[in-house]
């Protein structure tokens, strides 16, 4: 398995839309590289021939029947939210207007 | 004996007589909390107003004779991981500080239903990733039995809370061993029923193939009666199985004769604290001597079970992570400069140490050129995993082996070492990949006097033969009668 670098870790970082300062991403290396370093043991398997386990019951796609239903308010779905204007989420400005 | 000490069944036959009411039992468990707690910090938020509400239509309900159910009227603790309509839940994170849910998880109707009494929210690892509870955003939860040392985790605050009897009972989640090692470490009964047993709508998701909700209890009767209350096929959870869900009181027989228990080699290995060890094997004389065959089983695989489980759960969690972006609830940076600023920052600022850790190694297990040689051949692990048991139940009908590899750890001693702190799970992760039902029960006090976990696991909804085994061990012995003297340790 590969080793991890401290570029892979801002490339990840990024992806997981996380940031770090130098000390932070010298850290997380330092840190993911011994914890894949110890997962590494999973090569010791033989699995050309095994069928991954993704859920242990051998459940299908699951539907139900396309019923509208009720559903929350939305004064109090967006009790919640840090920024809420005229029944919608704020963000910050996505769309430059110039 | 004060009312907080007691059993919900003890307590269900007081309320029933009417020697007692709800909210004599109410008042005594929040006396208790404020005896306790400043010492314990098992609990993030208390709903007494909320409570004496409950207990108040609880006593109503016995005094006009109803038909009450065994939790009407019981002081029960809920981990905050577990969304209570109006009631904060915070997952321990910064991130969802000020969240507070706009409806109730299926299991919260449903105690609610049989009248149960909410007395807060407890601690617990942030989102449930951590072995010692040391990882939430807000305090850290002291053991009982020895303030110095952790409770467990991640639901350790919920453990920390039954073993004070500062909560009658309380509910917890298990992704990788979160129910079972807090309750051996806090000398209370812990139990991760079988994966899609209960419903896990309104469970904050952290890794949704292995999490799971299950109840911590004084004793293994309370455990089959929470258990009744919490099962069953949920239309608001896919994962939910619809299987008839047996009354398990009624497996709460004080007879294992020809019961065959298999014992695994491999969870007796190098790094097994002897003390624990020989406590565990005591307990398995015991079974032996009640009339239990015990076989000796191979489970192979057993030694991949950590590593797999750190490649599947990050790589689950890094994808229900995803929606803490700072838009719909929760934490959100000042200031940020544009949108994808405002998810770094809010992510950065919100998220824990831990929880970040797990988020990066879950994202690389899944990023592009890395996934199968991490996620898919973990998945591929998971399958021989899962065959080890499959194997071993055609042969005996429990398992039992250690929960922990050690007893409680002193606050700070692993948290510089995080590969340190994922070796805690390694007698409970297995189970978990399997979707198991697994309980821990108390069997006993290694020299420095803290308590010893007894894991007994089962086949898939085989829930019953655990609550056989468990019930006539404790029957048997008296190790679940032990409490923590909690007074005298603060008096050192």
């Amino acid at each position: 398995m590969a080793t991890i670098t401290t570029e892979d870790v801002s490339h990840v970082a990024n992806l997981a839309r996380l940031e770090f300062n130098e000390e932070e991403t010298k850290d997380f290396t330092e840190q993911l590289s011994r914890i894949l370093d110890y997962i590494g043991k999973l090569n010791e398997l033989e699995t050309d021939d095994v069928q991954p386990t993704s859920h242990i019951h051998p459940l299908q796609n699951i539907t139900k029947p396309d019923i509208v239903k009720t559903s929350l308010p939305r004064d109090q779905v967006l009790a919640n939210a840090p920024e809420a204007e005229e029944g919608y989420f704020g963000v910050p400005r996505v769309i430059d207007t110039d | 004996m004060s009312l907080y000490q007691l059993t919900a069944h003890e307590l269900h036959d007081k309320l029933k007589a009417r020697e007692i009411t709800a909210v004599e039992l109410t008042e005594s468990v929040y006396e208790r909390i404020e005896e306790v707690e400043p010492q314990v910090k098992g609990y993030l938020t208390l709903t007494k107003e909320v409570a004496l509400e409950q207990a108040n239509a609880a006593d109503v309900g016995f005094k006009n004779g109803d038909e009450m159910s065994p939790l009407a009227g019981i002081p029960i603790a809920i981990k905050d991981v577990i969304c209570t309509k109006g009631v904060r839940t915070t997952c321990a994170s910064k991130i969802l500080s000020n969240f507070v849910p706009p409806y109730d998880a299926t299991i919260m109707t449903k105690l609610y239903k049989q009248g149960a009494v909410m007395v807060g929210k407890t601690n617990m690892d942030e989102f449930a990733m951590g072995s010692s509870t040391e990882n939430s955003a807000y305090q850290i939860t002291h053991n009982p039995w020895d303030l110095n040392t952790i409770p467990g985790g991640s639901s350790g605050g919920s453990a920390a809370v039954v073993a004070a009897d500062s909560a009658i009972c309380s509910l917890g989640s298990d992704t990788g061993g979160s129910i079972r090692q807090p309750a051996a470490l806090c000398g209370v009964v812990g139990m991760k029923p079988t994966y899609g047993r209960i419903s896990r709508y309104g469970l904050i998701a952290f890794a949704s193939s292995l999490d799971q909700i299950g109840p911590f209890t004084k004793d293994v009767t309370d455990c089959a009666l929470v258990l009744n209350a919490l099962c069953g096929k949920d239309e608001m959870d896919s994962t939910s199985v619809d299987v008839p869900v047996p009354d398990f009181t009624q497996s709460l027989i004080n007879d294992i004769q020809g019961m065959k228990i298999g014992v695994p080699d491999e969870y007796f290995a190098e790094g097994l604290d002897t003390e624990v060890a020989d406590k565990v094997h005591d307990a398995i004389a015991k079974l032996e001597s009640l009339g239990a065959s015990i076989e000796k089983i191979i489970l192979p695989h057993t030694d991949y079970a950590i590593a797999t489980y750190y490649i599947i759960a990050p790589a689950e969690a890094s994808a229900n992570l995803a929606r803490y972006d700072g838009v719909r609830y929760g934490y959100r940076t000042e200031e940020p400069e544009d949108l994808i600023n405002m998810y770094k920052k809010t992510r950065s600022e919100g998220f824990g140490e831990e929880v970040k850790r797990r988020i990066m190694l879950g994202t690389f297990a899944l990023s592009a050129g890395y996934q199968d040689a991490y996620y898919r051949k973990a998945q591929k692990a998971r399958t021989l995993i899962k065959s080890d048991f499959d194997a071993a139940f055609e042969k005996v009908d429990v398992i039992a082996t250690p929960t922990s590899p050690t007893p409680a750890f002193k606050i700070g001693e692993r948290t510089a070492d995080p590969l340190q702190m994922y070796l805690c799970d390694v007698m409970t992760t297995p189970a978990s990949h399997a979707g198991l039902p697994g309980i821990s029960v108390p069997c006993g006090l290694v020299n420095s006097g803290l308590p010893v976990g007894l894991q007994l696991l089962a086949a898939p909804f085989n829930e019953e033969a655990l609550f056989r085994v468990a019930y006539t061990y404790e029957q048997n012995t008296e190790h679940h009668l032990l409490k923590p003297q909690i007074f005298n340790v603060n008096d050192k």
